[in-house]
């Protein structure tokens, strides 16, 4: 389905899980996708991966949580495909494995899971939000997860951190209301991922979602109009057939 | 003018000269401040801004005998010159060129012998001679000069050792913004940037538009103003030899996307006045408007076009700008816009006001009617 064909679409934390799933959803369907990831070799073998399927697909090998990164992702991003269309901040950091209760988790822990979780995805959002603005159109997805909104015990720092993320997403969204940009969080549920598998590492893989059917689902909401979801809303994607949208 | 020697303490909060040349000869300049914009342009104006983003176009390096040089990038050689640029086809309204990405490996840049950005543009010494082929060691990427310019033997053409991905990502590596002796500390890339950048295609930040935060550009649209965008690949302001310096801009290239093509149209069929961001804007839509006999298309081009003092602007009514004086070139460029006498008052006022000057100065704004009585009360 080649519907996205056009679609300028960076997509962060691109090299594995959800992200590389994104990617590779994204260049089947037509759009000029750009990955950022922290090392190259695993993020160019999922370029090649899209590129292989017929679609287009570029590199940017950066950590979200650099506070220089922001205006260099957006400058080659753009550079390379022109105004970006699609942002999904994708990228997070659980933080160290095994996950450590709140008294004995590291100041420094929390701050960078702050900055890859929240700043990171505040930063590129500047950066990129703004063209979006001028030019009147442009999506904005933020990968969030129900630790934002249950008190998991050991999930202090992550769950704190996308618990902002969410709350930064409604402002966005609150703000930029009738600019013609959509900012959207969405909760993809428990996955077959390897970041689920660090933080719990016991789980039954056979309950756990797809990544290429959450990443489906993904795009199915950036495909439906945007009057079809409301600003800010914070959606609850898993693999079973259906969507479920908490209040906006 | 002095030049500002570090950002203001909030971007969109600067001073701003009002220069009506509709107004009385009398009463035709007033100062105000930024944030008071919305109060000066009317519902069924249009503001047209630059939306190229800066790029980290100064890349220290060596030369192949190791001695240390630096090189300014000024503009991406045309589509075409460097065999993987040229994919799209120039001149279709839509070309994969115009919205897709850039995936040449040339680039034209200005070489510089040893020294860094505090020393002048005009004081820095200029390269050791270098033939065509020399290779120049820029750290994480090479280059190798693929051409020289009749116009100086600083203007080259270099062949970057790779393209696209690897090309841009050593590029934002290896390279900063273009730096300016006069300012106090250096300028990080985020702070050469407008707040609505998008295509990296400016060599040096289309400064005009710093003032201009979301505050400032939704409470013009809130009033009824519109905004419309096109891409300028502003070029360098300066390069360290006369003759050179001379001879800029260099033709520099554009795309004008359809959406501002239409709001320019509806805006003067409506009475509205087209408002340039810059001369940068002011270039590519007079620019492009000249090519095709007046009237202004959609899609990619390269303009030559020179503002001179006798250029009267077919499309663009009025121009927010920078602060300048004389000497500076870019206050010849407003004479396109207001008469010699009215101008001349204006920068007498600026010089004593004490207004500054340069790319994180002060601001001028040239509108017919910007101080008709409506605006003229609102203002503080």
């Amino acid at each position: 389905m080649n519907d996205l064909d056009g679609i300028n679409a960076l997509v962060t934390g691109g090299s594995q899980g959800l992200g590389r799933a994104l990617g590779l959803a994204l260049g089947r369907a037509g759009a000029r996708v750009v990955l950022v990831a922290r090392h190259a070799e695993p993020l160019a073998a999922v370029v090649a991966e899209i590129r292989a399927a017929g679609g287009e697909a570029h590199a940017i090998a950066a950590d979200v949580a650099d506070q220089e990164a922001a205006f260099k992702i957006a400058g080659q991003a753009a550079a390379l495909v022109g105004p970006i269309d699609l942002l999904v901040n994708n990228a997070s950091t659980l933080g160290p494995v095994p996950l450590r209760l709140l008294l004995d988790t590291d100041c420094e822990d929390l701050e960078r899971a702050l900055a890859v979780n929240l700043v990171g995805p505040f930063r590129l959002t500047k950066a990129i939000a703004g063209p979006m603005v001028l030019r009147g159109r442009g999506t904005i997805v933020n990968i969030t997860s129900d630790a934002a909104t249950e008190a998991y015990a050991r999930w202090g720092a992550y769950g704190a951190s996308k618990a902002a993320l969410e709350q930064l997403a409604r402002i966005w969204a609150a703000e930029l209301g009738d600019t013609g940009v959509r900012v959207l969080t969405v909760d993809p549920g428990e996955m077959d991922t390897r970041m689920h598998a660090d933080a719990i590492p016991d789980a039954d893989r056979a309950q756990l979602g797809d990544p290429a059917r959450v990443a489906a689902r993904i795009l199915a909401l950036v495909r439906a109009p945007v009057a079809g979801t409301p600003p800010g809303a914070r959606i609850a994607v898993s693999s079973a057939p259906l969507l479920t949208v908490e209040g906006s | 003018m002095r030049p500002a020697t570090s950002y203001p303490d909030r971007r969109d909060d600067v001073r701003l000269l009002v220069i009506d040349p509709a107004a009385p000869a009398s009463d035709g300049i007033r100062e105000t401040r930024t944030p008071a914009l919305p109060e000066l342009l009317a519902a069924g104006d249009l503001l047209v801004v630059n939306d190229a983003a800066t790029l980290p176009a100064a890349l220290p390096g060596r030369d192949p005998a190791g001695a240390a040089i630096e090189a300014r990038l000024v503009a991406a050689s045309a589509p075409g010159a460097g065999g993987k640029g040229g994919e799209g086809g120039e001149g279709s309204e839509r070309s994969e060129r115009s919205e897709g990405g850039d995936r040449g490996d040339r680039f034209w840049a200005v070489l510089f012998g040893a020294g860094d950005w505090r020393a002048r543009t005009e004081d820095r010494p200029p390269p050791p001679p270098l033939p065509v082929g020399a290779r120049l060691d820029f750290g994480p990427l090479a280059a190798t000069i693929a051409g020289r310019s009749p116009l100086s033997p600083r203007l080259v053409e270099l062949r970057f050792d790779r393209a696209g991905d690897a090309l841009w990502s050593a590029l934002y590596a290896a390279g900063r913004p273009v730096q300016y002796s006069y300012l106090a500390h250096d300028l990080p890339l985020w702070a050469v940037q407008t707040v609505y950048a998008a295509r990296p295609w400016a060599f040096e930040m289309p400064s005009a538009g710093r003032p201009l935060s979301w505050e400032i550009l939704l409470a013009l649209r809130r009033k009824g103003v519109r905004w419309a965008s096109l891409t300028h690949a502003a070029g360098l302001s300066s390069t360290g030899d006369a003759a050179l310096d001379a001879a800029l801009p260099l033709p520099e290239r554009y795309d004008i996307p359809a959406a501002t093509v239409r709001a320019v149209t509806e805006t003067r069929a409506r009475g509205g006045r087209v408002v340039a961001v810059g001369t940068t804007v002011v270039r590519a839509l007079e620019g492009a408007a000249r090519t095709a006999g007046g009237v202004l298309r959609a899609g990619p081009g390269t303009t030559d076009l020179r503002i001179t003092p006798d250029f009267r602007p077919q499309i663009v009514d009025g121009i927010l700008s920078g602060a300048h004086a004389p000497p500076e070139s870019h206050f010849a460029l407003l004479a396109a816009f207001a008469p010699p006498a009215l101008l001349a008052a204006a920068a007498a006022h600026a010089e004593a006001a004490g207004f500054l000057t340069h790319e994180l100065g002060d601001a001028m704004l040239i509108l017919p009617g910007a101080l008709a009585p409506a605006a003229h009360a609102a203002l503080p």
